[in-house]
């Protein structure tokens, strides 16, 4: 019976393993039926939770860079987005720029909220910066969304790839935020299998049951059988946590050598990667190269990066993503010296893009 | 009239750089994470100015655009119906099995690792290709599978982002009634109206009563048109009834449509399923409707493989595209596995369409057989079912069966109480029809139930013995 329909909200042993799982990591006793729902990807989670719970002219604070369908999901729910930027703090010559570098200013956010703020968007880690929000910062964001009542989407797809050490903290595992919050997740992230679409959302029922008549309305079921095998995953990892040959342990391990990797590499041409501690992406500064080649071919007042970007692709042979899209448009022209790499690569592909930086750097 | 107005003007696809110089050939790069980001960029915009401050609401209550869309007949009734014990002809979910070659294709597509990583957003490359080769043979013209297809999330998903898509706030939509439960949701979801159209009849004496009995009448049809109806939701073969639209019923729509400019939203999922005597038409293919329509396709109809969640739309592009805006904005795409497996399933089919093997052949037939069973069934305890001409549902008025209602709620209407009270003593789940039905017309289908056949013999053979065995009818 695989091949057919499931119960609409999740596949019961998937409720069950994610209720079990999570329900330890924020500190919470989540019952499979209320409190966890499954959807299409981390994504179809995000859609509905805007639809569910956003309003024609309510205001979603999303914090920059972010990843974009956050702006055109506030927008097709008829909600307004306010941007508020990380800002990198200058470093040391010498010294690389890292992502716990880049932060919220603590006035500058509190100035965001009014009283028409319905949420706030939290991407962390960050894509794509690979930020960790630290506790503190998590608490500042807490304390202001508690004072102006307002509601919390927590997108934390790569929770369980994190390096140095640093831990991933969730939101809604922090003093009153439980209630007032949303985390979502993604088998696609969490196993290496993006193509499954499998992902779910946990929260307390009172705002999860709203999720639950979007989903009724949109998709009523996720497809059964990639429900099913994200279900005996986690059955696995929980049976093998900590032991050779533990996913869970393994991959960030391997991640984590090829962040570093790829920041020694990079470096050998004069790109200046900013260390993330979370997630599959680094960005890398290209200021350098906007100072000694400002005018690469492009339109007129299309942002350095992505001149840069297709400059590189045809003359170098490498191909990142400009970080100004992952910007509002008033604030694109401030971040348009960033580009992004993924390093969640094969030894093969890295081995290509250290070939291909050989010969730029000759 | 075809562009919705408000909620995606301003979401409208954008070539964005990136399009045109991105090759995943030049670093090997998977389409995994790099890939899709710039596929996500198409979408940017910019925003309206605010609307005026409204008196603020609480913010943990629902957005405006569900109130009142909470309650759901499925939700209720398979909850119901989920004690083993309960022989289950409710939920229209086979429990036969779907054919071998369609579950091996699919394991053999898991082990693939390029296959476990996302795919194209608007459906995967070979199965929009398969799809466009099956249906052009049915549209007799050829189906650009990039720009005139799109799939997913089952039809279910299709239905979401074509009324998502074109549908906008103020319109109208026609629904014919009984009506498969989500149109009226929907609808109104994107804050239109459903205006809505009984199907008539009365059974005739000495003959049976067949789904091609009720009937829209074209005079009242005609009333539901005006200057703001945006589209109608056309569903052959029909679910409850199995009712296949005839030649000149599609003519009479297809006329309106054209006549008051409406779009036509057609659910033809059970299209394979139709039995002797009859044939499904496509009112796409009716002249001046392939401009205004959307046609909409289930793989979990056609494989029986429901939990796979794959659904298609077909239509003109410049209505496409406005579906596959909804996409970028919602799931963004559908799993990959699933839809390889489905394209080769189909490419398997569409080689031997002519033969009796091929499933769009051999289904049908061994569902007559068991549609034939049923109405037998039905008719031997006196009961008047509706002999559907395609589709594996059978609906009867079983006010003749004796049920002690005493003990239900009072504000349900009957064949709610009938059923849930049916599941609970007589361990047999069916469903209300009345569920299919807005609440004017509830009290004119609420003696009629429905009931699943695309069930293993087993399973009938236990539904035959509690309906044989139930209480002497009432002559």
């Amino acid at each position: 019976m695989l091949n057919q329909y499931t119960m609409a909200f999740g596949y019961p042993p998937l409720t069950k393993i994610l209720a079990s799982f999570f329900g330890k990591l924020l500190g919470q006793e989540l019952d499979p039926l209320k409190n966890v729902l499954v959807t299409v990807g981390a994504y179809g989670a995000l859609f509905t939770a805007f639809q569910a719970l956003v309003d024609e002219g309510d205001e979603v604070i999303i914090i920059e860079p972010f990843f974009d369908c956050y702006e055109s999901m506030t927008l097709m729910a008829g909600g307004h987005p306010v941007f508020v930027s990380l800002k990198p703090s200058p470093t040391g010559d010498g010294d690389l720029d890292s992502s716990n570098n880049w932060q919220l200013d603590p006035t500058e956010l509190a100035s965001k909220f009014t009283s028409r703020t319905k949420a706030l968007v939290l991407n962390t880690p960050n894509n794509p910066l690979g930020k960790v929000f630290s506790k503190a910062e998590l608490e500042l964001v807490a304390s202001l969304c508690q004072q102006h009542d307002v509601l919390c989407f927590a997108d934390e797809v790569y929770q369980l790839l994190v390096y140095d050490g640093v831990q991933h903290i969730s939101i809604a595992s922090l003093p009153g935020m439980w209630d007032r919050t949303l985390t979502i997740s993604s088998a696609g992230k969490i196993f290496g299998a993006t193509g499954w679409k499998v992902g779910w959302v946990l929260g307390p029922n009172h705002i999860l049951r709203h999720l639950q008549t979007v989903h009724q309305n949109s998709v009523f079921h996720c497809p059964t059988q990639a429900q099913a095998a994200v279900a005996k995953s986690f059955e696995w990892e929980q049976l093998h946590m900590g032991q050779p040959g533990s996913y869970f342990a393994e991959f960030p391990k391997a991640m984590q050598r090829n962040r570093d990797h790829m920041i020694h590499s990079l470096q050998t041409v004069g790109l200046k990667p900013v260390v993330p501690h979370g997630g599959y992406f680094l960005i890398a500064d290209i200021s350098d190269f906007k100072s000694k080649m400002p005018d690469l071919p492009g339109a007129a007042e299309e942002p350095y990066d992505r001149r840069f970007v297709k400059w590189m692709i045809i003359n170098k042979g490498l191909m990142a993503i400009p970080v100004s899209i992952f910007y509002s448009v008033p604030h694109q022209k401030d971040f348009d010296h960033y580009i992004r790499f993924c390093f969640v690569k094969d030894e093969a592909t890295l081995q290509a893009m250290d070939e291909r930086l050989q010969k730029w750097k000759a | 009239m075809f562009l919705t107005q408000r909620r995606l003007c301003s979401l409208g696809s954008r070539t964005k750089f990136l399009r045109t110089i991105y090759s995943s050939k030049i670093l090997g790069f998977s389409t995994s994470a790099v890939g899709i980001t710039y596929h996500r960029l198409t979408n940017y915009c910019t925003y309206s100015a605010m609307s005026p401050k409204k008196e603020m609401s609480l913010k943990f209550k629902n957005a405006k655009r569900i109130e009142g869309l909470d309650s759901n007949v499925w939700i209720e009734f398979t909850k119901l119906a989920a004690d083993p014990s309960v022989v289950n002809l409710g939920q229209g979910l086979p429990d036969i099995s779907p054919p071998s070659y369609v579950k091996e294709v699919l394991s053999k597509v898991a082990l693939m690792d390029s296959l476990n990583q996302y795919t194209r957003g608007f459906g995967h490359p070979s199965l929009v290709k398969a799809l466009s080769c099956l249906y052009e043979k049915l549209y007799q013209n050829q189906i650009n599978p990039d720009k005139e297809i799109l799939v997913t999330v089952g039809a279910y998903g299709s239905l979401f982002n074509a009324i998502q898509g074109l549908i906008d706030e103020g319109d109208e939509v026609i629904i014919m009634v009984p009506f498969y439960d989500c149109y009226e949701p929907m609808v109104r979801m994107a804050g239109a109206t459903p205006v809505f159209i009984p199907l008539r009849s009365k059974p005739v004496d000495g003959k049976k009563w067949s789904s091609s009995d009720w009937t829209l009448d074209p005079k009242e049809l005609e009333s539901k048109f005006n200057s703001k109806t945006k589209a109608i939701i056309l569903n052959t073969p029909h679910n409850p009834f199995g009712k296949v639209y005839t030649k000149e019923e599609l003519q009479v729509i297809a006329d309106l449509c054209i006549k008051y400019d409406t779009l036509c939203i057609s659910d033809e999922v059970y299209e394979w399923l139709v039995y002797t005597g009859n044939k499904h038409l496509k009112i796409a293919t009716f002249p001046g409707m392939w401009e205004r329509t959307v046609t909409i396709g289930s793989a979990g109809k056609t494989f029986s493989v429901t939990g796979w969640k794959l659904g298609w739309t077909i239509g003109p592009n410049h209505l496409i595209k406005h579906l596959q805006t909804v996409q970028q904005n919602t799931v963004y795409t559908c799993a990959t596995p699933l839809q390889e497996a489905l394209a080769q399933a189909f490419w398997i089919d569409i080689k031997r369409m002519d033969d009796p093997e091929c499933y769009f052949n051999s289904l049908p037939k061994e569902l007559e057989v068991k549609r034939d069973r049923m109405v037998h069934l039905l008719e031997s305890v006196g009961l008047k079912p509706i002999v559907p001409d395609g589709g594996y549902f059978i609906i009867a008025n079983v006010s003749s069966l004796d049920a002690d209602l005493s003990d239900m709620k009072n504000d349900e209407p009957y064949d709610y109480k009938f059923v849930k009270w049916m599941t609970k003593n007589k361990k047999l789940s069916a469903i209300p029809v009345s569920a299919f039905c807005n609440s004017e017309t509830k009290p004119q289908f609420e003696k009629f139930v429905r009931f699943c056949f695309i069930k293993k013999d087993s399973t009938l053979d236990a539904a035959e013995e509690i309906i044989k065995a139930w209480n002497k009818p009432k002559s």
